[in-house]
């Protein structure tokens, strides 16, 4: 049995059914992002773990226990929100210390934990600040400090680098990973922003209209989404149209080409499917081992330093093309009419 | 431009000489008990009369407990409705609000009526039933004033997320209005309290109707039966409300994260 289990959880607001038949087993030590856009149900489901929102139905079990009509002051759940949730009145040190000063942990025993808090997010002297005297970032590692002090069962991050800017963004995000690791404690982490869920996660749940539309590592979910909606969600896509020749073979007519796709179809023949390709899975021009040439016209240039995304039109599909922008390359300018190539290997079958 | 500086100026005067002069004139009529010079004399005969000390002090003890019996039913209240029953608000602020429009001499008509001795909760029996029955109708007085400073102050904070982070770090709901709510809200009590303090010291109707021995009775009853006292009375009365107001000042400094705020 997993250590964090949601089973069959559904959840109704009013009329409004916003978690519908959702199923997840965690592992003891797992890194779990629930990843989709607004309103479809994750900080739900962050919430029900947490205690906050009761299902409708279903189980949720932690640790063996059925948790599912546990207060949430007794699930030994820490959580971290978005906009921080410090309490004003408390200095930082009152603030990590709350948990333990609730559990009636002994004074010298809750300080040493306080201190060794502060130590782990990197704010050794600032124990004696209230939290209007931090900067976003700083209460925000705090509030982590916050709710790892009392060794919860399970940490839950709600959107917690959503309030802040971009460069600490990245370097908390490393650093929630670091302290999550260290601890090895469970950790559901919800957000919007995909490269935050892939870069961070175990595993990831693209969670849309209430379902869970997949759930994997994240090379997975980027390489091989299993429905168009992941397709598009999860990083930029080219979509193709193309008529299904033989479904067993997997040979389908793209662009006038023939092509057989690394494993068969599901659609009969005759009809049309859906074809995408990441960006970086387009070259420009024809190369070795890409069996797919179309011609194109290149429409737009963006220069993204690292990387140059190309717009391209082949026929009725405008192309992004994201090309590594090493020393000597020169983009070709709009307007231009060249080649652009890709592998069948590389091209995913969109589902429903 | 300096004709409408003018007009300000002018506005200004009249509405100070409005306001200050009466106050002026009481209090230079309180210093003449003494023929012929100023004096403090009416003010020492008040401060020394027994009566004034005994009913200032239960006046003083009853706005105390009514500002406790104010605090307990409406911060929680304040802080329920605001976590749970948003929808309630519209509701909530209007019976607040009903203080202000149902006179008191209904209302303690009303208590007489419903807790008289021959009822089932004869209240008015016993001089301590009569004192709970007071500080009850305190307390209503005092319920707008009370309700919109705690409804203010929690305005000024996330509630729902301060709630929710104490509940997963294992805080019970005492916990999270005595170690949480309050003191982050304490400068818009502070506030309520003193209103409370203010309106229950200057209380006429109901501690006369209820015969209670109050200060708003033994003010009224100067101010019949002596001459220079009672404008002694109605300066002090006026010290009592202005030091309130610097109180509430003070009080929403109250709170040290507030101070090293400011």
């Amino acid at each position: 049995m997993s250590f964090l289990e949601l089973s069959h959880i559904e959840k109704s607001f009013g009329t409004v059914k916003v978690v519908k038949d959702f199923n997840l087993s965690i592992e003891k030590g797992e890194f779990i992002s629930l990843l989709g856009p607004s309103g479809c149900g994750k900080t739900t489901v962050l919430r029900m773990l947490a205690g906050f929102e009761t299902p409708t139905s279903g189980i949720v079990r932690l640790d063996g226990a059925d948790v599912t009509h546990q207060r949430a002051n007794q699930r030994r759940i820490g959580m971290v929100f978005q906009s921080y949730a410090l309490f004003p009145n408390l200095t930082v040190a009152q603030n990590i210390g709350f948990g333990l000063k609730v559990a009636g942990v002994p004074k010298a025993e809750a300080a040493a934990r306080v201190t060794e808090m502060l130590s782990l997010i990197g704010l050794p002297e600032l124990g004696g600040r209230y939290p209007f005297q931090l900067s976003g970032g700083q209460q925000q590692r705090v509030a982590l400090a916050r709710a790892l002090a009392p060794r919860p069962k399970v940490l839950l991050l709600d959107e917690p680098l959503s309030a802040l800017d971009a460069k600490i963004r990245v370097s908390l995000r490393t650093e929630i990973r670091r302290i999550q690791r260290e601890l090895g404690i469970t950790t559901v982490f919800v957000t919007h922003d995909q490269e935050e869920a892939l870069s961070i996660s175990d595993r990831v749940v693209v969670m849309n209209g209430g379902i869970a539309e997949q759930v994997g590592v994240p090379a997975t979910v980027y390489n091989r989404p299993t429905t168009r909606f992941v397709a598009t969600f999860v990083g930029t896509l080219n979509i193709f149209e193309a008529r299904v020749d033989d479904a067993a073979q997997g040979r389908v007519t793209l662009a006038g080409l023939s092509v057989t796709l690394p494993e068969p179809v599901t659609v009969p023949a005759g009809q049309t499917i859906g074809l995408a390709v990441r960006p970086e899975g387009v070259a420009l021009g024809a190369a070795p081992g890409r069996d797919i040439v179309l011609p194109a016209e290149i429409e737009d240039v963006h220069f993204l330093g690292s990387v140059v995304r190309l717009r391209a039109r082949a026929g009725d599909a405008l192309l992004s093309i994201d090309t590594f922008n090493q020393s000597g390359f020169v983009p070709p300018m709009p307007g231009t009419s060249t080649q652009v190539s890709l592998s069948s290997r590389d091209l995913i079958v969109l589902g429903a | 431009m300096r004709l409408a500086r003018l007009w300000w100026w002018i506005v200004f005067v009249l509405g100070a000489l409005y306001f200050f002069l009466p106050l002026i004139g009481t209090f230079e009529f309180s210093l003449r008990a003494r023929r012929g010079v100023y004096s403090f004399d009416a003010y020492e005969r008040v401060l020394a009369d027994p009566q004034f000390q005994a009913t200032f002090a239960y006046s003083a003890v009853m706005a105390l407990l009514t500002i406790v019996l104010g605090i307990i039913v409406v911060t929680p209240t304040a802080f329920w409705v605001r976590l749970r029953l948003p929808g309630l608000r519209p509701y909530i602020e209007f019976i607040t609000l009903l203080p202000l429009v149902i006179p008191p001499i209904v209302i303690v008509f009303g208590y007489i009526r419903l807790y008289n001795t021959s009822s089932i909760l004869p209240l008015t029996g016993s001089a301590f039933g009569t004192n709970v029955l007071l500080m009850c109708g305190y307390a209503i007085l005092a319920l707008p004033y009370m309700y919109r400073s705690v409804d203010t102050g929690l305005r000024t904070i996330d509630v729902r997320t301060l709630t929710e982070a104490a509940q997963s770090l294992g805080a019970g709901w005492f916990t999270i209005i005595g170690k949480l709510i309050i003191p982050n809200v304490l400068g818009s009590v502070v506030s309520g309290a003193f209103m409370t303090f203010a309106i229950v010291i200057g209380e006429y109707v109901f501690a006369a109707l209820l015969n209670r021995p109050a200060f708003g009775p033994y003010m009224v009853w100067t101010g019949g039966n002596k001459a220079y006292e009672p404008a002694a009375l109605a300066v002090i009365a006026f010290v009592i409300t202005w030091a309130c107001m610097g109180l509430i000042q003070l009080g929403t400094r109250l709170s040290r994260h507030a101070r090293v705020r400011s």
